[in-house]
């Protein structure tokens, strides 16, 4: 029962530039259909990436889309979601756009509860620029400037939006498109700050420097350590060592920024002409 | 009708009253000394009217939030200091790219670095033109007392609508922090410009970087239907990137020529000169009123002496200095830096008048005598 699909494409932009056997394009097709079951308004949504392979996402979206700066997507959101609240705002941002240079932007997006869905594209790797390590590139992993090991920590991307006061957070992968497509629309209807991570699949750049293989292979490693999340709760943590969890992994109700906001507005709006 | 009103303000809060005036309806910005006054006004005064303010997590972040705002339809605005402007100048030069219309305040203070922050300076007269990477236009307006920055705030805003460029107000800390009496204007009285839009019927052939006439493009709200794309990467007419020589150049020609053709209405001044000066002091922002003051103190003395004073400093006013270096013997340029604005006068004077500067960087004001000192010794 493939949806229509296409109004949600530039079709004169494709095909894309993604290298063969990527993500990527995984993500982007999960998220046109996530959107069309959201029933969300077409013409009032705007979507925004940053720079990277994944930032070029919006440039193959029908909708209003602005591709800025590296690492800014979230702040340029925040401006368009404050001086229009009517519209739907989405991100698209890489773990290195997303985590390194708008790590600092994600907290305090997910801190407001700025009603904007961010989808991060998570391949533990800077794509574009030829794979240097990210935040997210595992410890001991090689990189082309961890030529001997990667000796950072990598982030929990979810806990540190949940912590950071995200209302919404969730994680899917681009081996589990299905699952992925339910997780961005709840994402999407989700009023409040929504944070959907995404693992996906850079062969190019990680897979074959670090002998996962290739996309097969890559995506076969997915299916070996996805576990839903409810089930990844019930595991003692021994168990738990090197698996992922996918799913929603916190959702709850919390006053959104832009409503806030506007509460102000009324009240001093309504202070200035009782006077 | 509305009446005219008389208040006692600081230059930060005539930035305030003038952007409300110029209709103004959203902030963002990171408090730094000496602007963080009119992210204070703003955050009171916005709501009133309906509009928004946010205070973001740093520089780059407000800067960032008010292009997103723009082009979502607000009149958007940021106000910084030193260390600020120089975090904000990625997405500056991003919002020339997308021609997103915004004001940029800079109360400048000394630097480099955290410098001075409560002592005047006028050391970002460069950073305004090239902090940004690459070859761009810019406008950068500045106020020399508190009545005249709210009357250049609209004009800001204005010729960023117009234009659809960020426009850059340089506030000295003198400026900033001084109070004077001020006349607001009644609103009707004030001239305000709105960006042109295209209508809904030219959604079908609707091009958003499209060369028109004027070089300048109708800008659509994000929402009303248009769905385009904005990128910083040079793009061709449909907004999409095009790396070929040709549309580049293309871009790169119409950016420039949109300001460049209308320099008569972009670059404002003010003189008093006779005509028959054998020597002129070239001023801007606080300076000018010491630059004032001299010259009426040795016209005194029978000097030939008088005054220009810049209000626009990008683009720089080539045409008007030029034909002032053909009239005059010299031409002083006092600045509260080390000599930046005064490369641009020597380079349109080219020899026809000699170009001395009175420079003070050490955060003190260049006072009446130290003008006085600079005539008297070109004589
Ligand atoms: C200010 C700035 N610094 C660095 C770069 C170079 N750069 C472009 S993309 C990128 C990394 C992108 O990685 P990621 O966000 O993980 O996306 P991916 O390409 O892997 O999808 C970097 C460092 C830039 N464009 N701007
Ligand atoms: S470099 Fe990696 S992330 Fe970028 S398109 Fe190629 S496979 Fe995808």
């Amino acid at each position: 029962m493939d949806v229509n699909i296409d109004k949600y494409l530039r079709q004169d932009k494709l095909p894309h530039i993604w290298c063969p056997g990527c993500g990527h394009g995984t993500v982007l097709g999960s998220f046109v259909r996530a959107f069309d079951q959201s029933g969300l308004d077409q013409d009032k949504t705007v979507v925004i990436s940053g720079i990277g392979c994944s930032g070029r996402a919006s440039g193959y979206l029908n909708f209003d889309t602005l591709h800025v700066t590296h690492g800014r997507a979230l702040t340029f959101a925040t401006g368009v979601k404050m001086a229009n609240p009517e519209l739907n705002v989405i991100v698209m941002t890489g773990d290195g756009d997303g985590a390194a240079i708008g790590g600092n932007h994600l907290i305090h997006s997910s801190r407001r509860n700025i009603d904007i869905t961010v989808v991060l594209f998570n391949n533990n790797i800077y794509g574009m620029t030829g794979g240097q390590f990210s935040p997210m590139t595992p410890t001991g992993d090689t990189a082309t400037t961890s030529p001997y090991g990667n000796i950072d920590q990598n982030f929990d991307l979810c806990e540190l939006a949940k912590s950071s006061g995200a209302t919404f957070v969730g994680r899917g992968a681009s081996y589990q498109p299905r699952k992925m497509i339910k997780l961005m629309k709840e994402g999407l209807l989700h009023k409040g700050f929504a944070f959907v991570e995404t693992l996906t699949q850079c062969p190019v750049n990680y897979g074959k420097r670090n002998k996962i293989g290739g996309a097969r292979d890559m995506l076969k490693w997915q299916d070996e350590n996805l576990v839903p999340a409810k089930k990844y709760e019930k595991m003692d943590p021994a168990e738990r060592e090197g698996l992922i969890s996918t799913g929603i992994l916190h959702q709850v109700v919390k006053e959104e920024y832009t409503d806030k906001y506007k509460n102000v507005i009324n009240t001093v709006m309504a202070g200035e002409s009782n006077e | 009708m509305s009446k005219s009103i008389t208040l006692l303000l600081q230059g930060d809060e005539a930035v305030v009253e003038g952007g409300m005036a110029a209709g103004a309806d959203f902030f963002a910005g990171y408090p730094i000394t000496p602007a963080s006054e009119i992210a204070e006004g703003f955050a009171e005064q916005l709501p009133e009217k309906g509009g928004k303010f946010i205070q973001m997590e740093d520089e780059i972040a407000g800067m960032g939030c008010i292009v997103g705002a723009s082009l979502a339809g607000a009149k958007a605005i940021t106000a910084t200091s030193g260390p600020g402007f120089s975090l904000k100048q990625e997405n500056l030069g991003f919002a020339i790219m997308v021609e997103a219309p915004c004001v940029v305040v800079n109360v400048q203070r000394v630097g480099p670095s955290t410098g001075l922050p409560t002592s005047p300076s006028q050391g970002d007269i460069m950073q305004a033109k090239w902090g940004t990477h690459g070859d761009h236009p810019i406008i950068a307006l500045s106020p020399s007392s508190v009545s005249e920055t709210f009357d250049l705030t609209v004009t800001a805003f204005n010729l960023a609508e117009k234009y659809r460029i960020p426009v850059i107000l340089l506030l000295d800390e003198i400026v900033g922090h001084m109070r004077e009496k001020i006349t607001i204007p009644p609103a009707d009285e004030l001239e305000i410009v709105n960006r042109k839009k295209p209508k809904p019927e030219d959604n079908d052939n609707f091009y958003p970087y499209e060369e028109t006439e004027d070089l300048i493009p109708p800008m659509p709200d994000y929402g009303t239907g248009f769905k385009y794309h904005s990128t910083g990467l040079f793009h061709d007419k449909t907004g999409f990137p095009r790396g070929k020589t040709e549309d580049a150049r293309k871009l790169m020609d119409r950016l420039m020529g949109k300001i460049n053709n209308n320099l008569d209405d972009i670059i404002h001044l003010e003189e008093d000169l006779n005509g028959d000066e054998d020597v002129v002091v070239l001023a801007y922002g606080s300076t000018v009123r010491s630059a004032i003051s001299a010259v009426n103190q040795v016209r005194e003395d029978g000097v030939k002496a008088g005054w220009v004073k810049l209000k626009t400093i990008w683009p720089f006013a080539d045409d008007y200095v030029r034909e002032l270096a053909e009239k005059v013997d010299r031409i002083i340029v006092p600045e509260l830096n080390m000599g930046q604005l005064i490369g641009e006068v020597k380079r349109v004077a080219a020899g026809k008048a000699e170009v001395t500067g009175i420079n003070r960087y050490d955060g003190t004001l260049i006072t009446p005598a130290d003008v006085v000192a600079e005539i008297k010794g070109a004589l």
